[in-house]
Order: C-alpha cells, then structure tokens, then sequence
C-alpha cells in the first residue's frame, strides 16, 4: 500500500495550491480597484490562470481516476472519514464550477476570455446584464465557500500533523531522499 | 409555394421600381436604428453601443448624390457593458461629456458606388476635434421604408478619446470600429 502519494499527484496539488492563492488573492483585490488599464490587466491575467487552473483540475482528476490514493489512517473514526471524502469532493467541485462560472460570467458581461491573449475560449452564453450579474454573486459566493473550504482542509491538514501525529500531511510533502 | 415567393418577388421589383422616382427616405425610426462599437481590448474585441442619437436626413435613391445625413450622438448614453465603464468613459479623459455632450457627423458628398452601395465623406466631430472621414454604406428598400447599413473604423487617439493612463494602445486599441443600422421610412 502507498503511504505517500505519487510525484505527479504532489506536484499539481502544490502547483494548484500556488496558483489558486494567487488566484483568490488577485480575484478579491481587483474587483474593487477604480477602472484604470491595470485594471483590465488584472482582470485578463486572472481569466488566464483561471482556464489555468481550470486545466490543471482535469489533469488532477485524471490522476485520480487511474489512480488509488493512500488510505486514511484506521486510527480515523468513520465519520471523520466521510467527511475527510466529503472534503475533498467539496473542493473538487468548487476547483470546476469556480472556472466555470467565472468563464459564464465574462461571457454574459460581454468580455470573452482568450486565453493568453491567443486562445479564444469560445462564448457560451450570449450578452445579458442580469445574468451577468447573477453569475457575479455566483462567482464570489463559491469563492467565498472556497475559502471556507480551504480553511478547513488546511486546518484538518495540521490538526493530522501537530496533534493526530499520523502521516497525513507528510504524505502530500516532498519525501527526503534517504527513505527513497 | 414557389409560384408565390416569384410573385412576391416580382410585385416587390415593381414597387421599388415604381417607387424609385421619387421616394425620399428621410423619418428616422429610433427603434430600429443603433449604433454600435467594437474595440480591442488586449487583443480581445469588445462591443459597446450608443442608445440615444438624434438624426436629420434625406435620401432619394434616385437622386443619391443630393442625399444629407447629419447625426447628433448622445456620448452620455453610451453602454459599454459595464456600469464602471459608462462611467469611466463619460470622464475627462475620454468623452468628458460635461463639455462635449455630443459627437456630430455631417455628411459632404454622396457616392454612388453600383448596386446599392455607397460612399458617403462626410466630417466626424468628437470632443472638439473634427476629422474627414469616409464612410461606405448600403442601402436597402423594405417596404416603405429603408435601412442603411455600414462601418467605418476611427482612431481614438484622433480625438483625444482616453488620454493620460489610457493613452497607449496596449490594453485599449487605437482603432475603434463604428457600426451603424438606420432605418428610415419615407414620407
């Protein structure tokens, strides 16, 4: 049984956890800033780390599905298994509809994301201002679930660690060399 | 069903032949008419419109070259998709509004191009600076009334529309597509 998870796995949980502090950080910073070109920078390069992401949460669920994570330790009480599951399906999820609905949104605002500035992602929605601004409370309030999501799984990550003492944050951190 | 659409067709061509002596397109219908705008915004295009213009003008397919169009643009009533944006845009840098509160196109002459389209020189004023500029256009009968449909591309920078931080080209493009639909009814 695999104590830790694989190179693959680690490196896009740590190079998503990167990008989706970035990510939030940029999102709930520019929204409040009066229009200027910096603006409309921020919001362009936000829409591209957004798709970013967006692929990256593919790539991790095709990980997932081809492959058997390590087991929770037996020591966990059922139900702090299930909601250990129920975690992490929350963040899976939120990981898709985030960029989904930040995509629909530009869409209805009438702002179409071309990703880098080369790949036009193509509009699903038409122009329309209310859904627009319906897909904007949407937006942020899965954000903010995010957040509180997060929070949880990082605390329930230390928790295991500092108090729990078992190996379920060592086992998504780099493996030193030695044990190999 | 085809016997018909030939009929219809053909009672069409007579009317608009008939009525190609001396109809005069000139009752602008507001509700069927708009002007539009695209622009790049980092390489991304952007639509935006006008909702409110005024407009006198006069057009006798017949007698294209005697034809006059004048267009007073309500810059305040510009929707560019986003309420900080009608806002912005209304300001000092771009439209300033409170002393420009209008873009004003006169057109000079008429060119009848073949078919029905057209091309109409006329002069473009925005934010006190006025520039020469040629606009082609189709015309097309429909009843009793007719639209004219056309584009033609400005530079911003040409009237001073986003200066200081907005100045350079590299989030907002220079170049500005104006598309319009007109349709007016003859008298």
């Amino acid at each position: 049984m695999a104590t830790h998870y694989t190179k693959t796995a680690k490196s896009l949980h740590w190079l998503m956890a990167v990008l989706l502090f970035g990510l939030l950080a940029l999102g709930f910073y520019m929204q409040d800033l009066p229009l200027s070109p910096e603006k409309l920078k921020l919001y362009s390069w936000h829409k591209w780390a957004g798709v970013t992401a967006f692929l990256l949460v593919l790539a991790r669920l095709g990980w997932r599905v081809t492959h058997v994570p390590p087991a929770l330790p037996a020591t966990m009480p059922k139900l702090m298994q299930l909601a250990a599951h129920a975690g992490h399906l929350a963040l899976y999820g939120l990981m898709l509809a985030i960029p989904l609905s930040g995509w629909l949104m530009s869409s209805a605002k009438g702002f179409q994301t071309v990703w880098f500035g080369v790949l036009p992602i193509p509009d699903l929605l038409d122009k329309n201002k209310e859904v627009g601004d319906l897909l904007q409370t949407v937006h942020q309030g899965l954000n903010l679930l995010f957040v509180a999501t997060l929070a949880a799984h990082i605390g329930a990550a230390l928790k295991h660690h500092f108090i729990d003492k078992d190996d379920i944050l060592t086992r998504m951190l780099p493996q030193p060399a030695k044990e190999i | 069903m085809q016997r018909f659409a030939l009929a219809t067709a053909f009672s069409l061509l007579t009317l608009a032949a008939a009525s190609a002596q001396a109809v005069e397109y000139s009752q602008v219908q507001a509700d069927k008419s708009a002007i539009h705008f695209t622009y790049k915004q980092m390489g991304v295009a952007v639509d935006g419109k006008f909702k409110k213009f005024a407009s006198v003008l006069s057009f006798d397919p017949a007698k294209p070259t005697a034809a006059k169009a004048t267009f007073d643009v309500d810059l305040g009533s510009v929707d560019t998709g986003a309420a900080e944006g009608d806002q912005e845009v209304a300001g000092k840098a771009w439209f300033n509004t409170k002393a420009f509160p209008s873009a004003r196109f006169v057109s000079g002459t008429v060119k009848p191009l073949g078919g029905n389209k057209y091309e109409v020189a006329g002069q473009l004023s925005i934010k006190g600076k006025t520039q020469d500029v040629v606009v082609p256009a189709t015309f097309t009968p429909n009843g009793n009334s007719g639209v004219f449909d056309g584009s033609f591309t400005i530079r911003r920078a040409d009237f001073s529309i986003g200066e200081g931080s907005w100045a350079k080209f590299d989030i907002v493009a220079n170049d500005v597509v104006i598309k319009f639909r007109i349709t007016a009814a003859s008298k």
